[in-house]
């Protein structure tokens, strides 16, 4: 199955656009690590970058928060062009990293403080500031704790108060939930929430599909260094423009063959855990279609009617599902990726 | 003026008070050198020139206060050029990628963090000074006390030129170098030749040629010949030689220091400017 070639999606360019991004390409010597992209980000939305580790989302926030140098192509953030005016783009954006960047010899109150005066933000405001965010991440209780003694949540909220402290136009969030338990995921997710209804504008990058589904208004979907998919959440869904079936039968092959024949159905996937076949209007179709397998005296063992996850969407652009990530290096903190993979 | 560079300054002090294996340390290497190094060599060195006896009139300076400049150097020396480690965990460990994200200059990073590194020289100076007294180190013999005080500014303007142009140049070395283990061997070997091709614990005028040229252009020296202009006076009798400072000869190695640092900040803010920090 060759997926591949589709057309990306294209969300409509509005005016109020926060972020336009132009032709960008970047190479790592011969490497090319982000090929040729295009996408805006409009005022006050979610937008998500969603990818497997390797896909260019890392290089992609470097690039737009004037980490690296615009190599090809054009960025500009809050009017501001990436390239030319790069401390007017840094004033206007929050970063918060993939990886930690707080310094765990300092307080959270430190860190924070730390933060603002490296901003020129001046004494008064910053202090209003701090603790105003300290309440809103919910550390106004660890001010005087060590950075070190704080837990990985912590660390995260901690981040993201830093983040904000400049009253940032955008907020970019580097995989902001990699390494966290449960809790701590759905609370961030809170707090990503909240601060976006403030009128903050949110880009983020993240592999997991339920974050990108539950987070953002835009997802654009990224696989090496290519946009395959730019849309909404639903839109996306709808690009299947269709409902999943996944069914298991005791004849697979030739379930397979009876389902491309009637001619309203395509099987997506077929592995040794059964079919995945997708269909417009899933729920009339799906006993037409089971009565036209019984026909032929093949048991069916398991079926079950789902509308697309972001995965199926996945599969569906890329032609693999984001496990399969081939010649991979695993990387040392992928400990809280399990359990949102199909 | 942007001041911007104080912040990065705070941060480090603050941790340097903070971690107190860090500033025990630090404290307290300089007085081990002092005690062991400068007491065993000392009692050797007054038996081999006990014979000289010095021009009268002189002062006799003897062999612990006359190495105490070694001392400082020797202390400055390594703190400062380990100092760039610093730089290399923060990039490491991305405390520096805050930093470079913000509109902050490269130029007060680099600043900042030299400035907490002159800081942190200037009070190991501090501790080797008194330390030095108990021990039995004589400095402004015979000064009156308006001297002494400018002697003493003397000496920290010495003690802040040096460790400038020394945090300056460990700072590009460590950018340059990816790896720790890198940047240890690099010190060791640049330290060696510093200290010893100098006139820390011997007088030059003796050394072989090649290592006398060397000591010329040698920062170490240029701060050493400060430092025991202004603690000793400009004419003094140590190690069997009758030592005599012009205040041209003091100008000469003020100026030398000021362009070590001007070259080595150059350097090091041109390495900075072009890391990759991601």
């Amino acid at each position: 199955m060759v997926f591949n070639n589709r057309p990306a999606i294209q969300t409509g360019a509005a005016e109020d656009n926060v972020i336009s991004v132009d032709n960008l390409r970047y190479r790592y010597g011969k490497t090319v690590a982000v090929d040729n992209i295009n996408f805006t980000v409009k005022k006050g939305e979610v937008f998500s970058f969603l990818g497997p580790n390797g896909a260019g989302k890392t290089t992609t926030i470097n690039l737009l928060t004037t980490l690296l140098p615009i190599q090809e192509g054009r960025v500009s953030i809050s009017g501001f062009d990436v390239e030319k005016q790069p401390d007017d783009v840094r004033r206007s954006i929050g970063i918060v990293f993939q990886n930690p960047t707080v310094d765990w010899n300092l307080t959270a109150w430190e860190s924070l403080e730390f933060h603002g005066r490296i901003y020129s933000i001046t004494k008064e405001v910053r202090r209003n500031r701090i603790e105003e965010l300290l309440r809103v991440v919910e550390l106004s209780e660890k001010r005087n704790t060590l950075v070190k003694h704080l837990s990985g949540g912590m660390k995260r909220r901690l981040e993201i108060a830093r983040g904000l402290l400049t009253r940032p136009v955008v907020l970019f969030l580097d995989e902001p939930t990699m390494g966290l338990d449960p809790t701590s995921r759905m609370k961030t997710w809170d707090y990503v929430k909240k601060i976006n209804e403030e009128g903050v504008t949110i880009f983020l990058t993240t592999h997991y599909m339920d974050e990108a589904d539950r987070l953002s208004d835009t997802i654009c979907i990224l696989d090496r260094g290519k946009i395959i998919a730019n849309g909404s959440s639903e839109s996306l869904k709808s690009a299947l423009g269709m409902d999943m079936i996944y069914l298991e039968t005791d004849d697979d092959v030739k379930s397979t063959q009876i389902i491309e024949a009637m001619g309203v159905a395509s099987v997506v996937r077929s592995s040794a855990e059964g079919l995945i076949v997708s269909l417009k209007d899933g729920s009339q179709c799906m006993p037409k279609l089971l009565e036209r397998i019984r026909e032929e005296d093949i048991e069916i063992k398991n079926v079950n009617l789902n509308k697309p996850t972001l995965d199926d969407v996945f599969i569906y652009f890329t032609g693999r599902g984001l496990r399969e990530e081939s010649n991979e290096t695993p990387k040392a903190d992928n400990k809280g990726r399990g359990g949102n993979f199909p | 003026m942007r001041t911007e560079f104080l912040t990065i300054f705070w941060r480090d002090m603050l941790k340097f008070f903070r971690i107190r294996s860090m500033l025990f340390t630090s404290l307290v290497q300089p007085a081990i050198w002092l005690a062991l190094y400068g007491l065993s060599m000392s009692s050797n060195f007054e038996l081999l020139t006990s014979g000289a006896a010095p021009p009268p009139g002189v002062l006799a300076v003897n062999y612990l206060t006359f190495m105490a400049a070694g001392v400082v150097s020797l202390t400055i020396l390594f703190t400062c050029l380990y100092s760039g480690i610093t730089l290399q965990f923060d990039k490491e460990f991305g405390l520096m990628k805050e930093m470079v994200a913000s509109p902050l200059p490269r130029s007060h990073i680099l600043i900042g963090l030299s400035l907490s590194g002159v800081t942190k020289s200037l009070i190991q100076s501090i501790v080797i000074f008194l330390f030095g007294y108990v021990l039995g180190v004589r400095f402004f013999e015979g000064f009156t006390l308006a001297s002494t005080v400018l002697s003493i500014l003397g000496i920290f303007l010495f003690v802040v030129l040096l460790a400038f142009g020394l945090l300056f140049l460990s700072s590009m070395i460590a950018l340059k170098l990816e790896s720790h283990e890198g940047l240890q061997g690099v010190i060791t070997l640049l330290s060696l030749p510093l200290f010893f091709a100098s006139n820390a614990l011997y007088p030059i005028t003796s050394l072989p040629v090649v290592i006398r040229m060397a000591s010329y252009v040698n920062p170490l020296s240029h701060f050493i010949n400060g430092f025991r202009y202004f603690s000793l006076g400009s004419d003094f009798y140590a190690f069997g030689m009758h030592y005599i400072f012009s205040s041209y000869d003091i100008l000469i190695s003020l100026a030398f220091l000021i362009g070590f640092d001007v070259i080595t900040y150059l350097l090091a803010l041109r390495t900075i400017k072009k890391t990759k920090i991601v």
